[in-house]
């Protein structure tokens, strides 16, 4: 028993390390929710008008809609969306407008997220350059490296900027894979989004560097609502990469992102995700309210698109990155990590609906649930009528730790081509007593000895982020599990 | 000269079924002690409890190993303080590579003493040389931990652990058993290559073979749960030739 004091007591000092909150002047607008407030966030962003129709629209879509209530997802609360400000952004210097305020680059730099291309500029290691696209609440405060970029041809810039300065593209392609009344929240998403990153790949062109969004949500009271387009043209790639933290409060706080992807005729894209928002305390307080939708469309051929998730934050998270696999021959992976502890609730999973000839996909999902949380894989696999030879393979996994937490599986399955092959394998284990001790014996403490074993459990995908993103995520699994052995 | 390990009066079983009934056995520094008995004598429960099985449970009667009190320690204390356990089943860990198995077995024991984490070209000369020793191919430093693995590879692969922890007291929990002779060598050499006048092991083993190669300074025999015989390698040649049942206590 006082083992278990001690690693509990250890579990609490080293709680959540991203949960400070920046003192900074930000401006809000009133909290609550109609077409005034939107006519409101969509003036402070000086949009054109067919932006401001494109949010009233969504607005009218989902007041006639009501919440999903599918989800294996008994705490998620009833969110009322009238005591929700939708906008809050950071003061800005009329001195020095275009440059980082410094309490935010202080914020960044803590949270280790470069907002500076100091480094680079400097000589030091430019060959692990990533540029970032960083997003404070509502709006986005810097992206890096643009100048390089642009001279590729590729766009890199907050969605904002996009709406004004590429109005062509965003109007092709928004909600042309989300559409706007897909689902509850990507409706509300459609009509209050503030800002997120916008990315497009030119043709046959190799994006010289990871890309990535970090979205932080600062402010109390408000939810975050951020758009994501990435466009990769015929022939091009990309790796991006999404990171996102919070800080630690006693309330819930929504977060209902929409993220699209289109993926031209042999392009390939590359989308990683470390979710790492507050996940409320050991007593199921507080925390992220993470309802999101993203999809892929393969829409040329050969085109490839790969999810890589880890998710260890959030009270709750409603998610499933899907893809549409349109172009013949076009290729999907969907690789998770899902952990959940104390009361966090996940149903995460992914769909794949295969419209190609020849398309293939494959799913790869580790859960791992302890505490008294509960810990769902959701998939959808669909074969249409057209799908020649299509393929599908699922792997999902459930890893338990103690006895009080819950893992399921809802796999469905719709097959309408003969020639179409699907297949699914799950399993479920426990950590053992006998692997514990094993680690023990050779001197690896409990704590480490979990972390050692969900590590090696979640390998698979965890071998498939970009590097310092592994690192990072096979700490966060570490950290995220302490206290959660007895 | 002290003690390493001194066992006094152990009682101790499992899900309420005693099994030791007062085991008394004394181990000085450098000394390699065989305990040989049939199957159902204690000999697993011994070496578990020695090692601190958390499902074991001591009814009474002490264990004092260099000089503290080992029952009140935990398992990564007592591998801290110097104790290894060759498994008689060594456990499967999917996905860990032995390479980072042991780099968290080292650096868990070096922080415990208050050190760094070893340098990691320093880490890959050990580990090279310490897999040469058991003559275990490059490739083996990427599988994962016992996945996999025949018999006599899951047993190398204790002796290769208990090489690079370098032990004080090492315990065989029947490493022998359905071993080839080539593989019986690899132990025995594992054993040799630890002894030093300070360093101790516990042989558990049904048979002679080992003993053979190893020479114990003592041989134990444990049935139903107590010590009923104590002498040197006489005894192991009497349990080959006529049987546990010819000793009596």
């Amino acid at each position: 028993m006082s083992e278990d004091k001690s690693i509990l007591a250890a579990a609490v000092e080293k709680e959540y390390s991203e949960g400070f909150v920046t003192d900074i002047e930000q401006e809000f607008v009133p909290k609550g929710l109609n077409e005034d407030i939107i006519r409101l966030i969509s003036a402070k962003k000086d949009e054109p008008e067919w932006m401001l129709a494109f949010r009233l629209d969504a607005f009218r879509k989902w007041k006639t809609m009501a919440p999903p209530k599918w989800g294996h997802l008994s705490r998620l609360p009833e969110i009322d969306f009238q005591d929700i400000i939708y906008y809050a952004a950071p003061k800005s210097d009329k001195d020095r407008p275009k440059e980082i305020d410094p309490a935010l680059q202080e914020t960044f730099d803590k949270l280790g997220i470069p907002v500076g291309e100091r480094e680079v500029l400097a000589g030091v290691k430019p060959k692990d350059t990533v540029a970032v696209d960083a997003v404070f609440d509502s709006v986005s405060v810097s992206t890096t490296f643009r100048k390089t970029l642009a001279e590729k041809g590729i766009i890199f810039c907050s969605f904002s900027e996009a709406v004004k300065e590429h109005p062509d593209l965003v109007r092709k392609y928004l909600a042309s894979v989300v559409p706007v009344g897909d689902n509850f929240y990507a409706a509300l998403n459609s009509a209050v989004f503030s800002d997120g990153s916008f990315c497009y790949i030119p043709k046959g062109v190799h994006c010289p560097m990871d890309l990535s969004s970090y979205f932080r949500i600062n402010a109390s009271g408000t939810g975050q609502f951020e758009r994501t387009l990435i466009i990769a043209d015929e022939g091009a790639s990309v790796s991006y990469m999404e990171g996102c933290t919070a800080p630690m409060r006693d309330e819930n706080q929504l977060h209902a992102a929409v993220v699209e992807i289109i993926v031209e005729k042999d392009a390939d894209v590359r989308y990683s995700t470390v979710q790492n928002w507050y996940p409320g305390d050991s007593q199921g307080r507080g925390g992220i309210l993470n309802l999101v939708t993203k999809r892929g469309l393969c829409r040329g051929e050969n085109s490839h698109l790969s999810w890589t998730q880890v998710e260890t934050g959030s009270a709750i998270t409603w998610k499933y990155p899907s893809t549409v696999l349109m172009g013949d021959n076009s290729t999907s992976e969907f690789y998770s990590v899902a952990l959940t502890n104390n009361y966090q609730q996940a149903d995460t999973g992914t769909k794949m609906i295969h419209i190609g000839r020849n398309t293939r996909s494959r799913i790869v999902s580790k859960g791992i649930s302890a505490g008294h949380s509960e810990n769902s894989y959701r998939g959808l696999v669909r074969m249409n009528p057209g799908a020649q030879n299509a393929r599908n393979h699922s792997q999902c996994d459930s890893l338990l730790i103690g006895s009080t937490c819950g893992a399921h599986t809802f796999p469905v399955i719709r097959n309408s081509n003969p020639s179409a092959i699907v297949e699914h394998e799950a399993t479920t284990s426990r950590i053992s007593e006998d692997q514990l001790f094993y680690c023990n014996q050779r001197g690896i403490s409990p704590e480490d000895a979990v972390g050692l074993i969900v590590g090696g459990y979640a390998r698979e995908v965890l071998s498939r982020l970009p590097m310092e993103f592994a690192v990072e995520a096979q700490k966060l699994l570490s950290v995220n599990l302490e206290g959660s052995i007895g | 000269m002290d003690n390493l390990l001194e066992i006094r009066d152990l009682y101790a079983g499992i899900e309420g079924k005693e099994i030791l009934h007062g085991i008394n056995l004394t181990i000085k520094p450098g000394e390699v002690h065989a305990v040989m008995g049939p199957n159902g004598a204690g000999k697993s429960t011994l070496s578990a409890v020695l090692a601190g099985r958390p499902d074991y449970t001591v009814t009474g009667g002490s264990i004092t190993f260099a000089g503290q009190d080992l029952l009140a320690m935990s398992p990564e204390e007592r591998s801290w303080a110097g104790i290894f356990l060759s498994f008689q089943y060594p456990i499967e860990i999917p996905g860990v590579s032995i390479t980072n198995f042991m780099k968290a077995a080292v650096n868990a024991r070096r922080k415990a003493k208050g050190e760094l984490e070893m340098a990691p070209a320093q880490f890959l000369k050990l580990l090279k040389e310490k897999m040469a020793f058991v003559k275990m191919k490059g490739e083996f430093a990427k599988r994962e931990v016992n996945v996999g693995f025949s018999g006599g590879e899951k047993k190398r692969n204790e002796i290769f652990q208990m090489a690079m922890l370098d032990p004080v007291f090492s315990i065989l929990d029947e490493t022998d058993s359905g071993l080839d002779v080539d593989a019986l060598k690899i132990v025995a050499d594992g054993v040799n290559a630890l002894r030093s006048p300070e360093k101790s092991a516990i042989i558990i083993t049904h048979y002679r073979h080992l003993l053979e190669l190893v020479t114990p300074d003592v041989v134990h025999v444990l049935k139903d749960g107590r010590i009923i015989a104590t002498g040197g390698m006489e005894l192991a040649d009497q349990i080959e030739n006529q049987g546990f049942d010819s000793i009596n206590g």
